[in-house]
């Protein structure tokens, strides 16, 4: 079943990319941000003597849980129901958002406070919640910048990454979250607020709603891995959970977080190891919630799996190590790619995951440059796959055309070396009046000059010149 | 499933890694023998109106303490305003601690109590016993005795990298941890 919700691009990246890169202020925090988490990265990688073979058995682990999917998920359902927790299926966006808006209604709750958390983000969890009467509370701190800002993610680690300090404390000032003295955008002072507009709601809180980044089929435990303790505060303290959980989750045995849980922080935040990580079996008497519910979200992820190559973009942890290394996600950020999913790793989710749409233009939306493969801890080959998505996706009429003309040209020898020789022969009055390369070609090729420059046939061939010199 | 990466052992003295870690994630950290912990103990509360400790936890980490002693579940567990309290620390031991990442592995167990307590006071002090301390994640994650009591991982005291990427100390959960490491 095809994927819904927030993992549709309402406009082609083209579109969307050329308003985003008209604001200078964004590129600005852009490039401090992505540089910053990088060079942290790489630091905390180098002192890692296997990280190779971490990275190598965090892909095969992946690969194996792909390989059989549902006998993992059946056997987690079953773990999960074993010790005390309600387990439900959801097929796509809208599903998932029904099955939670009741589990919430039936607990009579009208707030929730949330766990950041990419899978309510990908069914529009929040919205479905609100247009039911209930308000949903992000409480990750950059989650609360962007709620409070009404605005959506531009990052997955850091959804705030497109706001400097000065930025963040007018926000926080528009929403009455600091006093008249304390209008200052000290990092710690703008912390200070958000703790003290939170800690009554956590207090108080009836319901949480949390993602997991792991789910372990045969103890059907999960696991949440944060930083600031938000995400324990709504595990722990409310009386219901409800999870939502993506079907990718899944690793086989509690043995296989030990991987992850030393791939996973360093990729993302460049730390060690990140400051909280909470792992929960179902229910606890006189510790947690004491009502647990699971909702297994699909959204297009089993589409996805169909596709043998493509189908590894499966494997991603959500570290946003692809992001910090993209060329083009620095430039353009988040927003530009339209889904939840920016940067690589979305180029390649995205349109596997809704089928098509303006997420079509998604995988040009990169320059095959290789960074994000070198980054990914799972070694997801995202180059590959987006040159995969290129070749079977829709291809314009005009390059289709110039394709078929092309092949025809290039499959005969003397065909060939004859449109060479004319290509030559034309170009020479051009460089005469223009140099080596043209800035603006007639339409239709205007459509390749608007964004780059075409450069001309050189003026003597390597066969020509070899003939002329060795023959 | 190739698993070539390192499970166990570890170069290097396993305390000094460990401290080295929790002081980087800007832990605070003490060592004592087993004598002192008491004394350490009360001097690192000095500062704290009461304390809160689970039921399992040992008399002696607290013989030389004189402030208010909290015992969750004695005789019924704390409510969450008792556990918030301005001026309430909460101590407990831990089951396992990892030296190469600096984590401190909490299982539940009696001297550690159910999750709440180290959540929601804002001074987290921690006892480890030298023998806790495993090299790296793979050979902790083994030494628990059962994965699926609720786990908490717990590297530094709660922070922040969401504005700019600067790292703040305390959001939500303890802003201040210290780490008796009992030699």
């Amino acid at each position: 079943m095809t994927g819904t919700g927030n993992i549709v691009a309402r406009l082609p990246f083209p579109v969307a990319a050329r308003k985003e890169l008209a604001d200078t202020q964004l590129r600005a925090n852009l490039r401090r941000a992505t540089h910053t988490i990088r060079d942290k990265r790489l630091r905390v990688v180098g002192e890692v003597p296997d990280w190779e073979e971490l990275r190598v058995a965090g892909a095969a682990i992946k690969d194996d849980v792909l390989a059989r999917l549902p006998e993992l998920l059946e056997r987690f359902e079953a773990a999960a129901t074993a010790a005390g927790a309600t387990v439900h299926w959801a097929r796509d966006a809208a599903e998932a958002c029904t099955v939670v808006t009741d589990l919430v209604r039936r607990s009579g709750a009208t707030e929730v406070v949330k766990v950041k958390s990419m899978a309510t983000q990908e069914i529009g969890l929040n919205e479905a919640l609100e247009a039911a009467g209930i308000e949903a509370v992000e409480t990750d701190l950059a989650e609360l910048i962007v709620q409070l800002a009404g605005d959506t993610p531009s990052h997955i680690l850091v959804p705030a990454i497109h706001y400097n300090r000065t930025q963040i404390r007018d926000i926080f000032d528009r929403n009455g979250l600091l006093s008249d003295r304390a209008r200052t955008d000290d990092p710690p002072a703008l912390a200070e607020a958000a703790r003290r507009h939170l800690r009554a709601k956590f207090l108080s809180a009836k319901v949480g709603i949390s993602g997991a980044n792991f789910a372990v089929a045969d103890s059907g435990t999960l696991v949440v891995v944060e930083s600031e303790g938000n995400g324990r505060m709504c595990l722990t303290l409310p009386e219901t959970l409800i999870s939502v959980v993506g079907i990718e989750k899944i690793v086989p045995t509690f043995r296989d977080l030990e991987v992850f849980l030393q791939l996973l922080p360093r990729s993302s935040t460049g730390e060690r190891m990140n400051p909280y990580t909470s792992l929960w079996t179902g229910v606890t008497p006189g510790d947690g919630p004491q009502t647990v519910h699971i909702v297994l979200v699909d959204n297009g992820r089993t589409d996805t799996l169909a596709d043998e190559v493509g189908r590894q973009a499966l494997r991603c942890i959500r570290c946003s190590a692809c992001l910090n290394v993209c060329p083009v996600y620095e430039r353009v950020g988040g927003h530009a790619y339209g889904s939840v999913y920016p940067g690589p790793i979305g180029a390649i989710l995205s349109p596997q995951m809704s089928g098509g749409g303006a997420n079509r233009t998604l995988p040009y939306a990169s320059t095959l440059c290789g960074a994000c493969f070198d980054a990914c801890p799972v070694r997801i080959n995202i180059p590959e796959v987006l040159v995969h998505l290129r070749q079977i996706g829709k291809h314009p009429p005009a390059e289709r055309a110039a394709m078929r003309a092309l092949s025809w040209t290039m499959r005969d020898r003397r065909r060939y070396a004859a449109a060479l020789r004319l290509a030559r022969r034309s170009a020479a009055p051009v460089r005469w009046l223009a140099g080596d390369r043209i800035r603006h070609l007639p339409w239709p090729l205007s459509a390749w000059t608007r964004f780059r420059d075409a450069p001309l046939p050189a003026p003597e061939s390597f066969r020509d010149w070899w003939t002329r010199a060795h023959g | 499933m190739p698993r070539g990466y390192r499970t166990g052992g570890g170069d290097g003295d396993l305390v000094e890694v460990l401290v080295d870690r929790l002081v980087d994630y800007k832990a605070n950290v003490r060592r004592c023998a087993a004598d002192e912990l008491g004394a350490t103990v009360a001097e690192l509360l000095s500062g704290d109106s009461a304390v809160v400790v689970p039921a399992g936890a040992p008399q002696a980490w607290l013989s030389a303490y004189q402030g208010k002693i909290l015992r969750d579940g004695e005789p019924r567990p704390l409510a969450v305003a008792e556990l918030d309290a301005p001026g309430v620390a909460v101590l407990t031991g831990c089951a396992v601690a990892i030296a190469q990442t600096g984590t401190l592995i909490l299982d539940a167990g009696p001297d550690q109590g159910r999750r709440a307590l180290t959540l929601v006071p804002d001074h987290h002090v921690c006892v480890v016993h030298s023998g806790q301390i495993a090299a790296g994640v793979p050979e902790a994650l083994g030494r628990l005795a059962d994965p699926t009591r609720p786990l908490t991982l717990v590297s530094g005291p709660s922070a922040t990298s969401d504005i700019e990427l600067n790292r703040v100390e305390g959001v939500h959960g303890p802003r201040r941890l210290d780490v008796i490491v009992v030699l």
